[in-house]
């Protein structure tokens, strides 16, 4: 193995995906040519407008579709080897939108067990991964609450748990605060940058809150099926124009910065933060 | 029509062991062409209480008066009448979408209206207008076939197609993308203008709120905690912090640079609004 393969988490080379019909029996190229590759501990945002992919591709990396052309390598696995499948679904975890549809059981600490139990791990060790999953999301004192008692932000914690109790090298989270509120999306996206950062998760974050991803190592942009754009929040996040273009948005203070530079205000156009806009202006 | 919430307390399983008061006490008065924003974290009450403006749900005690009339005080056929006045959205709509074509499903409200086949025709027709959809191309399509931002305005344009009074839409954007969110926000404000109706708004984004509205209805724990302008509102910031919300990011932006330019206004929550303030303030 190469240096360079070693430290890669994901790695997708050309890969075409196309549903074979939509309910109008048209054939859907949902993925038309993506090479993309994400380093293992990276924090990744993935952005686009609906439709351009994004579901598709996390369900590509996950190994629940596979690539109708092209690879998809899962730490060092490609997704075509049926042998490797329950590695890489083990491998790379994910947590979906809906909060409401993703808890299995009735009482949270077995709905944490769920995956493990299905992977085979013994039961003493299994105690130890929940015990250990909640802490992390910080959610020990819900163990025992049925989880239709619990707030979406909550749920969604208890959704994370429950992938970390499988021990996943990468989580993939696909509109995780799509549908909470700003409290719930506060609590997720701490619990999603604390794993990120304390626990070296390797987290790919798909979002229509640019808010969220200001802080992310890279952002990756797809448009109609493929990668338009590709690189640090600063570098993606200054084409405002362009983003809108293709239907996204810039965070608060870019965008400000973008109409204050088009009124002569001689200020930087990479400004993603009310701190950076407060140094910005008050120099 | 004018809205006005007298006393309004609403208790679910009342007398059971689940029993939950929703709603406290609420008072307030929404005018007649007036357009008001609701806020307030999961499970604050905010659709508790837009279901009793068209008597979805019965007050535990007290009332909702619409256009002088008592809404549970009306025989059961008049509030009926009065109910296709009040154009309800809820919460992601398109779970209610159940017709074989757009057309069909867009119909269905004028239909139950006891309209004749000509008039709802024209209705289903500028309604889907309304949303931005074009009719010829979309009116014999499944609903389901639709993305989901199109789904949401064939729902949203079914209530419209009832001519309501009143429009109250539950979180219309939730979950869609920054485009689809726009779109949908500028034909409310559209409608809004053209049609002086009465638009009663919920939503998380308090950007999308502070762009658009009136007064806001700020809800928590089943009581109000303001009902005003978003100037007023917007400048509360620790009791909104308290009660798990936020103020827009610029509003934020502007009172950290207070410091350095003590002039400049706090009252700012659009971009729009902080780039004439921080020219206004820079330049003297
Ligand atoms: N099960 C499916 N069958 C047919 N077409 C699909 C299916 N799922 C998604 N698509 C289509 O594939 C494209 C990409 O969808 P998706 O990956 O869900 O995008 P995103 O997550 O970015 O909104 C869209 O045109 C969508 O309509
Ligand atoms: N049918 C119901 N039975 C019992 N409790 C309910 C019911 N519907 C809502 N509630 C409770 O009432 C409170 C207010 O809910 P809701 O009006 O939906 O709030 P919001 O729309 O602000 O999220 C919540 O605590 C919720 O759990
Ligand atoms: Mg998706
Ligand atoms: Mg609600």
């Amino acid at each position: 193995m190469t240096m360079e393969s070693k430290n890669r988490m994901i790695d997708v080379r050309n890969v075409y995906f196309t549903y074979p019909h939509n309910n109008e029996n048209e054939s859907v190229v949902a993925l038309d040519g993506v090479s993309l590759h994400i380093e293992k501990g990276e924090f990744v945002g993935i952005i686009g407008h609906n439709g351009s992919g994004k579901s598709t591709l996390s369900k590509l990396l996950n190994a629940i579709i596979f690539p109708t052309q092209g690879d998809v390598i899962v730490s060092g696995l490609n997704t075509k080897d049926q042998e490797n499948l329950w590695t890489i679904r083990q491998t790379a975890g994910m947590v979906f939108q809906n909060p409401d549809n993703q808890l299995v059981a009735t009482i949270v600490e077995e709905d944490v067990a769920f995956g493990p139990e299905n992977l085979g791990v013994p039961p003493q060790e299994i105690r130890e991964r929940v015990d250990r999953a909640l802490a992390v999301v910080e959610m020990q004192a819900y163990a025992h609450q049925k989880p239709h008692q619990l707030s979406g932000g909550q749920k969604q914690r208890i959704a994370i748990a429950g992938i970390l109790a499988m021990e996943p090298e990468c989580i993939i989270f696909d509109e995780p605060t799509a549908m909470l509120d700003p409290s719930g999306r506060r609590e997720v996206m701490e619990t999603i940058k604390r794993l990120n950062r304390d626990k070296d998760m390797t987290v790919i974050h798909i979002t229509h809150f640019m808010e969220e991803i200001v802080a992310a190592d890279r952002i990756i942009v797809l448009d109609k099926g493929k990668v338009v754009m590709e690189g640090e929040p600063r570098t993606i996040f200054r084409q405002v124009k362009r983003l809108k273009e293709i239907g996204l948005d810039v965070p608060q203070m870019t965008e400000l910065a973008y109409e204050l530079r088009k009124e002569g205000l001689k200020i930087a156009d990479d400004v993603l933060s009310i701190e950076e806009m407060v140094n910005a202006l008050c120099q | 029509m004018s809205v006005e919430i007298k006393n309004l307390s609403h208790t679910y399983s009342e007398g059971s062991p689940f029993e939950f008061k929703a709603l406290k006490d609420i008072n307030i008065t929404i005018e007649d062409g007036s357009f008001i924003g609701i806020i307030g974290h999961t499970g604050s009450g905010k659709s508790t209480l837009i279901q009793h403006l068209n008597g979805l749900l019965t007050p535990s005690s007290g009332t909702v008066i619409v256009d002088g009339k008592d809404i549970f005080e009306t025989k059961k056929a008049e509030l009926i009448a009065l109910r296709h006045h009040i154009g309800l959205v809820f919460q992601y709509p398109e779970h209610q979408l159940f017709e074989e074509t757009v057309q069909k499903d867009v119909a269905f409200g004028p239909k139950n209206q006891g309209l004749n086949e000509e008039e709802i025709d024209q209705r289903v027709r500028q309604s889907i207008k309304m949303v931005g959809l074009d009719f010829d191309a979309i009116k014999d399509k499944s609903p389901f076939e639709l993305s989901g931002g199109q789904m949401r305005r064939v729902a949203i344009a079914g209530v419209l197609a009832m001519e309501p009074s009143v429009l109250i839409l539950d979180e219309p954007t939730a979950g869609l993308d920054p485009r689809g969110r726009e779109e949908i926000l500028a034909q409310i404000k559209l409608l809004h203008s053209q049609k002086q109706i009465t638009v009663i708004l919920v939503s998380h984004s308090m950007e999308d709120i502070g762009k658009m509205v009136d007064k806001i209805l700020v809800m928590n724990e089943g009581e109000v905690v303001f009902f005003d302008t978003p100037n007023r509102v917007f400048t509360e910031i620790s009791t909104l912090e308290s009660i798990g919300l936020a103020v827009p990011e610029v509003t934020y932006l502007m009172r950290r640079l207070k410091e350095k330019y003590p002039e400049i206004r706090e009252d700012v929550f659009t971009v729009e609004a902080a780039k004439k303030e921080i020219l206004k303030v820079i330049r003297g």
